[in-house]
């Protein structure tokens, strides 16, 4: 089905299996906690396998001007290594189209492959790694995003996709006469994603057919990288991927593991496994841009905006144009008659910047979020308020209605479970003993898009329904909603679902990203089910727009049939879902508020988080528990975003110094305590079938910017700098007496 | 990582032969030598693994002390019950470090020989005097948020990463070493850790073969314990400042104190004028900067850590009104 009108009533709003919406338990929770979920390296592919692993480059910037490569091949098990000198020719082009490897001796970014060793074990092959020598010619980099702002251009970018610049009415003037300013810059640091699973891949030929065990979340455009990389035509490439730890758009892409490993296991006829390790994975694979934003508001005396401003700087490679979007949800957030945003991209010789969880938004907020509290402030309003005031009625760039918007009852209904009425707006007042205490709150908002999926179901004569797509779950939840959608509209119990996801051999899916996972995957599946419902009606001898599907039964106008009497020997039937006009006739986007309390030690400025709640409405809720951890994920994602991420570049190297675990701080348990979302009924009929919205980013955006007011309210430290660490804070503490 | 062989010990005696053999290195939790090596920071051509050995006893001295076996978990030595009475720095110092898996592995012994976490040390692309004499130090110049400002050289400003170590400093612990020939040697803890200087390489004055038995604590001191560790994140991170502290104050006078401190040098860092200037003196504001000022005497910033300076001196402070309210 296209999705060109909104949806009306249908077979998940009767309910009538019970199943949609419900707090299921994942259906692959038992698998996963018994080591039973097989993820892309623990594929077994037998005693011919062999081992890969990488060599970065360990310079910035400069060109290979020998490799000596004789000891590492004369090393214990070393069966091959790759380099530029017998890698193979491949396609090119950006990091979403192809990801050529090892095709000259210039070195682009420090980390960049420049070899690939193959042994018999990992450990022969990682030994023989630190055996290749390498001289280079160094040449003189550009690192440091700040360092290179006049460089900075207009990414180039594809009619139809995010574009850098926007502008409505004449925001210079209308600011300029603004009889209330605000001007302020917000930077926020280089980040990277920090899965559980470091990429990995298990590459193997069939003869001129090539099989990926991959770590990756879209297959099905992986599929079309991977052939575009290697020339080889899409339908000779499969990639399977039933169980990934975690991706946060890391795995969006191919990474170069896939690609060595496929290179390399062609010439050896073996397979090859490779797995970068977690220093690794900081600069071969992707990461986000540290930004710099400028955001200016100007309002009337009552605090209505009259010009909105949102200029980002970020950066990537030369020869990349993805651009951090930190301005979108200044676009379509508040009201505001003259508006602009622009993004400007600074070239750099860092890896590759790309999309990490709610590219754009995740930042954006943390900026855009903490002026509007210091907007408040200066106006003398509450911070709520003063949104209030702001609120639009339709989309105020694309002039376009909402497809469901309820911004205002979300800041209304978290205000009052979290008791914001007792916030002294006055900073530096509450005290707990040794701690400052405060709280903070902010907008929360992610686009909601739906992309091109299809999916196949079966119901075969045992009552159980088997479903086959090429969507991955990436952690969180896909198999379970799936699972719950097919059994609602089916009639079965969830348990009588089989899900086979992951494969590229099933039909193509949008994968996991961008917030689309389970609308798009949901709705072909909800299309292909509904198929199925017809053609089982017309086997009933039954009106297919007035059955019920329950308990394996089918029933309309008194009549009852069991459905396995119906399917014979199985029936099938496809779905699928194309995004169609709803998505330009209405601006979509899930919204919440976040509402946090912390503390900030009175002697050290250590800032920890005391408590904290996310009210949110993202349309239909498919499963009350995954969608629950989905926002407290993106919280505490925030909560990292806030007080301790961040990737540091030493601008003297190219490189990123703190690349492990135990320097690259993200939150422990003990930084979490009372962290808790809710949802607020909706149902978005502009969305999609399900009329579900997306809500995998929507608990990181404005998490942190709520953590950061909190701070200012707690101390009087208004930092602009993330993340909030201690060192920043500790001048803004009393004197100790 | 370079491949070795694996001896396990079956005597102290044999472990320090076998240590003698150049390349040899001590096994035991591994929780940082495994790290290592996989980065090849470390490259031993042979392992011995004393963590079979008897030395897993925590043991009463007739001084009234504890003797503390070298492999004593650092788990089990915080929970220990005459640890949590009588060196209760001791106990919160080791459950303020690492993580609850690492404690379960690491050891007493081992936890002393933690190298440190400078992240150019641990990257092997990098200059780094301590893993390649000779090859300069990034950290001068860099970035250098988590390193020293007090005692450090031209050749080295890393610290020393451990709590254990530092509350055994409060408490004027001993390292008890042996060698081959089955000679034991106490080494007081304040001599076991050595500063940069020239030779940062060279981080303990454990001698070639030597291996550490025990840590002996002296009978508990009077006065209130306290480790205060200042960190970027609740749990599993390294301290930007620690202070172990035991003071004994009556009637808003300061009696005697003890303070050392961790992330600030390349050893855990004590200044005896500092302790001395206290005695006698009134609890207060200007009697606890002027201990910070002793503490902080010589004291620089690199660039990015001069906020230590600063956030020492109201560590310090926060902990003497704590340790004297009375």
């Amino acid at each position: 089905m296209e999705m060109n009108t909104p949806i009306g009533s249908n077979a998940l709003d009767d309910n009538a299996q019970g199943v949609v919406g419900k707090p299921l338990d994942r259906v692959d929770g038992r698998l996963k906690v018994t080591g039973g979920a097989r993820y892309a390296y623990e594929f077994q592919q037998g005693p011919t396998t062999t081992y890969g692993y990488v060599v970065e480059a360990s310079i910035g910037k400069g060109r290979i001007k020998s490799i000596d490569t004789l000891a590492a091949e004369r090393a214990p098990g070393v069966v091959l290594v790759l380099t530029h000198r017998n890698a193979p020719a491949q396609g090119t082009g950006n990091h979403r189209e192809a990801h050529p490897v090892l095709t000259s001796p210039d070195v682009s970014y420090y980390g960049e492959p420049i070899a690939f060793v193959v042994a018999e074990t990992f450990e022969q092959a990682r030994a023989a790694a630190y055996l290749v020598r390498v001289d280079y010619d160094r040449l003189p980099g550009k690192y440091a995003l700040r360092d290179n702002l006049d460089q900075a251009r207009t990414p180039r970018v594809d009619a139809d996709a995010v574009q850098p610049d926007t502008a409505v009415g004449d925001f210079a003037a209308a600011f300029a006469a603004a009889p209330v300013q605000l001007d302020v810059t917000y930077t926020t640091p280089l980040q990277s994603h920090l899965m559980m699973e470091p990429h990995a891949t298990l590459a193997m030929w069939d003869g001129d057919k090539l099989t990926l065990h991959t770590a990756n979340q879209m297959l099905n455009q992986g599929q079309a990288v991977v052939a575009r990389t290697l020339k080889v035509p899409p339908e000779n490439v499969r990639l399977v991927s039933p169980f990934i730890g975690g991706g946060f758009g890391a795995k969006l892409w191919v990474n170069a593991d896939a690609i060595l490993a496929a290179i390399a296991a062609r010439q050896l006829k073996r397979p090859v496994k490779t797995a970068l390790t977690r220093q690794q994975v900081f600069h071969v694979t992707t990461h986000r841009s540290d930004t710099i934003q400028r955001i200016r508001l100007g309002t009337d005396p009552d605090g209505r905006i009259l010009a909105i401003g949102h200029d980002v700087f970020s950066g990537n490679l030369p020869s990349e144009q993805t651009f951090e979007g930190a301005a979108i949800q200044t676009r379509t957030l508040y009201a505001g008659a003259n508006r602009l945003t622009r993004h400007r991209l600074a070239p750099l010789d860092i890896p590759v910047a790309s999309s990490m969880r709610a590219p754009g938004e995740a930042v954006g907020m943390l900026a855009l979020e903490c002026a509007m509290d210091e907007l408040a402030e200066k106006l003398d309003l509450d911070p709520i308020e003063l949104r209030a005031r702001n609120e639009p009625t339709v989309d105020p760039e694309k002039h376009i209605p909402y497809s469901s918007r309820h911004l205002i009852a979300c800041l209304q209904e978290g205000a009052r479970r979290f008791g914001w009425d007792r916030r002294n707006p006055k900073p530096s007042q509450v005290r707990d003993g040794r701690w400052l205490v405060g709280m903070g709150m902010a907008a929360a908002t992610r686009g909601n898009p739906l992309l091109l999926s299809k999916a196949n179901v079966r119901l075969g004569p045992d009552g159980f329904a088997t479903v086959r797509m090429a969507m991955t779950d990436i952690g969180t939840g896909t198999y379970t909603i799936l699972s719950q959608i097919a059994a609602e509209m089916l009639g079965l119990p969830p348990d009588r679902i089989r899900m086979e996801l992951g494969d590229t051999s099933f039909p193509l899916a949008a994968g996991s990203g961008g917030s689309w996972g389970a609308a798009s995957s949901g709705s072909a599946l909800f299309d292909a089910c509904n198929n199925l419902r017809g053609k089982l009606a017309r086997i009933a001898g039954m009106d297919p727009s007035r059955v019920r599907f329950a308990d394996g039964r089918i029933e309309a106008a008194g009549q009852s049939k069991a459905l396995t009497d119906l399917v014979g020997t199985g029936i099938e039937a496809d779905g699928e879902i194309v995004p169609g006009k709803t998505l330009k006739d209405f601006s979509q986007q899930s919204y919440g508020a976040h509402f946090a309390e912390v503390g900030v030690d009175v002697d050290t400025g250590e800032v920890r988080l005391r408590r904290m709640l996310g009210v949110f409405t993202a349309g239909r809720i498919l499963n009350e528990k995954t969608a629950r951890s989905q926002a407290i994920g993106g919280m505490i994602f925030g909560l990292g975003a806030a007080f301790e991420e961040g990737m540091t570049l030493d601008s003297r190297f190219g490189s990123f110094v703190n690349h492990d675990l135990a320097e690259y701080l993200v939150p422990v348990h003990a930084d979490v305590p009372d962290v808790d979302a809710i949802f607020l009924p909706e149902l978005d009929t502009k969305s999609n079938p399900l009329k579900s919205k997306g809500i995998g980013e929507l608990g990181i955006c404005g998490a942190g910017a709520s953590l950061a007011n909190a701070i200012y309210n707690a101390c009087g430290a208004r930092i602009r700098d993330y993340p909030i660490t201690l060192d920043k804070v500790l001048s803004s503490l009393p004197l100790q007496t | 990582m370079k491949s070795f062989t694996y001896e396990r010990a079956d005597s102290v005696s044999r472990a320090a032969a076998a240590l003698a053999q150049p390349g040899a290195k001590v096994i035991a939790g591994g929780t940082n030598l495994l790290d290592l090596m996989k980065l090849q920071v470390e490259s031993p051509s042979q392992l011995v693994d004393i963590s079979r050995l008897p030395l897993d006893k925590i043991e009463e001295t007739p001084a009234g002390g504890l003797r503390i076996g070298a492999t004593v978990r650092n788990s089990d030595l915080a929970a220990d019950p005459r640890v949590r009475r009588h060196y209760g720095l001791l106990s919160r110092a080791l459950l303020a470090g690492a993580s609850a898996q690492l404690r379960n592995k690491a050891t007493t012994g081992g936890n002393l020989l933690q190298r440190t976490r400078c992240y150019y040390f641990y990257d092997v692309t990098k200059p780094c005097n301590k893993r390649e004499p000779g090859s300069g130090c990034a950290a001068l110049g860099g970035l250098n948020r988590i390193h020293a400002i007090l005692g450090a050289s031209d050749q080295c400003i890393a610290t020393h990463p451990s709590d254990m170590a530092v509350a055994m400093r409060a408490l004027d612990a001993g390292v008890e070493a042996v060698n081959a020939a089955g000679e034991t040697r106490a080494i007081p803890i304040a001599d076991f850790h050595r500063l940069p200087g020239n030779t940062p390489q060279i981080e303990t004055t454990l001698r070639a073969g030597e291996i550490i038995t025990a840590v002996t604590l002296p009978p508990p001191p009077p006065g209130v314990q306290i480790y205060r560790k200042v960190r970027d994140r609740a749990s599993y991170a390294f301290a930007l400042v620690s202070v172990a502290a035991v003071v004994e104050a009556s009637r808003g006078v300061i009696r005697s104190a003890r303070l050392a401190f961790g992330g600030l040098a390349h050893k855990p860092w004590r200044v005896p004028q500092a302790e001395e200037g206290l005695v006698g003196r009134s609890a207060n504001a200007e009697t606890f900067d002027a201990a910070a000022t002793a503490v902080l005497d010589g004291a620089r910033g690199y660039g990015s850590n001069d906020f230590k300076i600063p956030l020492t001196r109201r560590t310090l402070h926060a902990v003497l009104a704590v340790a004297t309210r009375t």
